[in-house]
């Protein structure tokens, strides 16, 4: 049996009926078809289901559906702004920060909230704050080289 | 300054930095189904029974099926091995397992319902009968008497016997040796885990008998071939197989698998589209993993420190059955490797590859070239403390020399060039070699003892561009190894490339058209590159091997060049000139001499597809194909220094550097072959120092999912150093070699030559990698330095 729940999801309020049992990630990609939020595990720890809820970088595979009812998402299709790129996009475009592309809404998400908590992040802080997100392409240097040149640009924004 | 050589930013990232990126699973079909497997629990067992009452009629549920439904369909049903040993067992291995399941994940029924909760649901209420059977999954363990058999058309497991090399010279070698040296050693399994896990999406189009496949390949058109031949029997032009972005592969992506072939076989059985996505443990358990060798290798050496032999028996575990390009990767990508960058003059290597009851084994990032790059790097080590000397010395004085290329090996390749004497003082030099044996030499003369300085190398090289296919089809291929590209200018002038590789993450958009842009001297973005879908790119052979920029790239010039030199024609004819004084430069065709006389591309160009005024016998259009087949492996090489620090109480190791010099011959986009190595290295450093994908002895995978299986993550690893030295490759239009293994060929040795190095003192020889904490400290228990 559906519960009915309402999210803003990218600035767009949507009221959907989902199963209890639906994950937050589920519902971002085959509810609403935002299918830039990928899955690369089931245990919570690879990060590429990284997105922001009410203000925190959360994993959405962690979360059932039901439990954001009432919350503001905002996923990788959400964070350039008017089609001009978020900084932190821009970095890893600038910098090389990922090959295959797939982890890297999800280190994008987990970035932009680290570099919001931390504008100072130092290349240990930036590299124990992904830990999070797994990365097989690039050996991480591009991304933590990434992360501190939009820290510098002010990359929270 | 030229465009070819420029860290250009990649084309491929503004849509991936944006979540706009289709990789398999973000595509759905109307009515699509979703397929859910029901796999074995067991490592070995007999499949009595199959009851799918209760799953058939569960909510949701459109089908259930078991082999015997698709034997019925009269459907081949097979996965078949693409490459062929002298006297291989071959057993059937068909997409649904019969009687007898041979590894945990092993397929026997899959499920299709409306959600793929519905489907993952009832998949729990398929009954299988199973009697469990003893299992085996150690490949020495597999050839021992009384070993359970998985086939019995295989006696004692053995899938091989393979030899390479002149036994007898080395054995004499051995005999009349100043010194030698033997190690025995482990080379650990590993899992590819390419983030994305593998996925599939078929569609069946039954007015036309056509179908289509999404998929996660790093090869569609080979996917699709074997498609045709062994697991469906369609005809090849009503197969159509999309590669769109691909999550990354390592190999595990090339490899033809059952799952796919399955959700295709459904499709077709029941017309409406299925989609099948593996769940991460899923992945773990059924892509074909990596290594999995036991060997013992001997080095022999004169009075001088210089080696006179070197000999190695690998037992390497080839799985539950023989994957895509299986028997090739512990022989012919292995063997091949045994003389290193070295002068030796007698090499013999002995590889028995046997079937144990674990996932396949196949190629992954390096397959083959990391085990023996580890095993030729360690007997290095061995046999430089057997001389007395310094590992860079014995390494330095065994060198082939800058001059000695071409240069025939022992086991079979000729090496087209090389200078190994300078990468390896370039990276000393990074390094600070000297600095840091001093340093060492000094901590172990402190009585107070504290952290373990280690120094670890590993001198590489690495054959890829696997060619030319008439060689390999000598060995076994079951397949050419050349590269296709047509190059299509459209009457505007612009360009549409059509390659046979297939990126998935390498960024061919981005050095493709760097490479057209160079020749044509026409904007990158005047250029497209179109790859990865049967229906639009002729035949090709795909992404693995560090290929693509040698073959795919090499492919992408030849037609090229026809397509100047045909534009050549046209010049001299508009021009009233011999077609021999034409030369295209900078995007014009010119009169060599005659400043002036000289056609712009797009004018040359639209008269191709004008045609009103062309030379006599030219046809119209501009539009060329090339099929690439080099004429040698490429040999990119270098040497990489790891500097390590154990912690005696805790057996914790910090990796403190990492140097790496390599040589891929000239560089297309240093940023993109920097990211290349990059990746490559902590691949390597995962495998060395965290990563094992472990069965006990049931045949359980004890290591299957992120929480016990140790993926490098950011705060493990370093900052690497790297340098480069150019040796171009004197055999390709491009001079290039590759780079996508490079880093984890060289990694795994350079970490483990410096962990021992650390644990000299203590007269420890050996340890197996991953070199985990417990290990190392068990290892130092009661052993004083």
């Amino acid at each position: 049996m559906g519960i009915t729940i309402s999210v803003e999801v990218n600035g767009t309020t949507y009221e959907r009926e989902v199963e209890p049992r639906t994950l937050l990630v589920h519902f971002l990609r085959e509810e609403l078809r935002l299918t830039g939020t990928n899955v690369g595990c089931e245990t919570s720890l690879c990060g590429a289901c990284t997105v922001h809820l009410d203000g925190l970088a959360v994993k959405s595979c962690t979360q059932l559906a039901v439990q954001a009812d009432g919350a503001k998402i905002t996923t990788i299709e959400g964070l350039a702004d008017n089609g001009s790129l978020h900084p932190m996009q821009q970095a890893f475009w600038d910098e090389h920060g990922l090959q295959c592309g797939y982890c890297t809404p999800g280190m994008i998400m987990a970035a932009t909230k680290l570099v919001e908590d931390n504008p100072d992040a130092s290349e240990d802080d930036i590299r124990h704050g992904l830990k999070g997100n797994l990365c097989r392409c690039t050996g991480y240097q591009n991304i933590v080289k990434a992360v501190a040149s939009a820290a510098k640009a002010g990359g929270a924004r | 300054m030229s465009v070819l050589g420029s860290s250009i930013k990649r084309r491929e990232d503004p849509a991936l930095i944006t979540g706009k990126g289709k990789y398999t699973d973000d595509f759905s079909a109307p009515g699509m189904l979703h397929a859910v497997m029901v796999r074995s629990p067991f490592g070995h067992a007999r499949v009595k029974a199959i009851d799918i009452a209760a799953a058939a009629g569960a909510p949701g549920v459109a089908a259930v099926y078991t082999a015997a439904n698709i034997t019925a369909s009269g459907t081949p049903g097979v996965i078949p091995t693409a490459w062929l040993l002298p006297n291989l067992k071959t057993p059937a291995h068909t997409l649904l397992a019969t009687d007898r399941v041979r590894y945990v994940g092993h397929p026997v029924a899959v499920l299709l319902a409306e959600s793929r909760a519905a489907a993952t649901d009832a998949a729990a209420l398929v009954k299988v009968d199973y009697e469990p059977l003893p299992a085996v999954v150690d490949p020495k363990a597999a050839v021992a008497e009384g070993a359970p058999l998985l086939y019995d058309e295989a006696p004692g497991n053995i899938a091989f016997d393979w030899e390479l090399g002149d036994k007898a010279a080395t054995d004499a070698a051995f005999s009349g040796a100043a010194k030698t040296a033997t190690l025995t050693f482990r080379n650990n399994r590993t899992l590819p885990h390419a983030i994305e896990p593998r996925a599939a999406l078929a569609a069946w189009d039954s007015e036309n008998g056509k179908l289509t496949l999404t998929m996660t390949s790093q090869n569609p058109h080979v996917h699709r071939l074997l498609m045709t031949i062994a697991s469906l029997g369609l005809p090849e032009h009503k197969i159509r197989v999309i590669a769109p972005e691909v999550g990354g592969g390592f190999g595990s992506k090339i490899h033809h698998y059952a799952d796919e072939a399955i959700a295709a076989w459904c499709s077709i059985q029941i017309k409406r589209p299925v989609k099948w996505t593996a769940t991460r443990t899923e992945s773990n358990l059924t892509d074909a993993h990596g290594r999995d060798h036991w060997s013992t290798a001997g080095i022999a050496i004169d009075g001088d420190g210089k080696i006179v032999g070197l000999r190695i028996e690998t037992h390497a575990a080839m799985g539950a059955y023989l994957s895509t390009f299986a028997p090739a990767v512990p022989t012919y990508l292995y063997g091949t490797l045994f003389s290193g960058q070295y002068d030796i003059p007698a090499i013999h290597v002995h590889v028995i590859g046997t079937f144990t009851n674990t996932a396949p084994v196949d190629a992954l990032r390096g397959a083959g070239r990391p085990e023996a790059t580890f095993a030729v790097e360690r007997m290095m080590d061995a046999g430089a403390a057997a001389a007395g000397l310094d590992p860079a010395e014995f390494r330095r004085r065994n060198f082939i020399q800058p001059d000695a290329f071409p240069y025939q090996t022992q086991v079979a390749l000729a090496y087209d060039s090389g200078n190994y004497p300078q990468a390896l003082d370039k990276a000393l030099k990074l390094a600070d070699y000297d600095g840091l044996r001093a340093r060492q030499a000094e901590r172990r003369a402190d009585p107070k003892g504290g952290k373990l300085l280690g120094i670890g190398l590993s001198s590489y090289i690495e054959a890829c561009g696997i060619a030319p296919s008439a060689v390999v089809g000598s060995l076994g291929a079951q397949a050419g190894l050349w590269e296709s590209a047509k190059v299509r200018v459209h009457p505007s002038g612009s360009v549409t490339v059509y390659s046979g590789s297939c990126a998935h993450g390498q960024g061919h958009e981005t050095t493709f058209s760097q490479i057209v842009s160079d020749r044509l001297g026409i904007d990158m973005d005047q250029i497209d590159i179109v790859q990865g879908d049967t229906e639009e790119v002729q035949f090709g052979m795909g992404t693995y091997g560090s290929r693509s920029a040698a073959v795919g790239g090499s492919a992408i010039v030849k037609s090229l060049d026809k397509i100047i030199a045909k534009g050549k024609k046209i010049a001299a004819h508009l021009l009233e000139a011999s077609v021999d004084d034409i030369e295209f430069e900078n995007g014009e065709f010119k009169v060599k001499g005659s400043p002036g006389q000289a056609k712009a591309w797009g004018e040359v160009v639209l008269n191709a597809y004008l045609a009103h005024n062309l030379p006599e016998d030219l046809e119209p259009g501009l539009e060329e194909t090339s099929f690439y087949d080099p004429a040698n492996f490429t040999y990119p090489f270098g040497t990489h220094v790891a500097i390590v620090e154990i912690d005696p109480e805790t057996g914790e190791i910090e990796i403190l550097r990492y140097v790496a010099v390599d040589d891929c011959g000239n560089q297309i986009n240093p940023m993109i072959v920097e990211g290349q190595i990059h990746g490559g290295i902590a691949h390597g450093l995962g495998q060395a120092l965290w990563e094992e994908a472990r069965y006990d002895e049931s045949g359980q995978l004890t290591s299957g999912t992120l929480l016990d299986y140790a993926l490098p993550r950011a705060h493990h690893l370093v900052t690497y150093e790297l340098e480069h030295t150019v040796t171009p490759c004197p055999h390709n239009p491009l001079g290039v070699k590759g780079i996508g293994e490079a880093g984890a060929i060289a990694s795994p040795a350079a970490v483990a030559n410096a962990v021992c190095d650390a644990l000299k003192p203590f007269g420890v020889d050996h340890v197996d990698m991953p070199f985990t904490p417990e290990k190392i400290w068990r290892t130092l228990q009661g052993r004083g330095s």
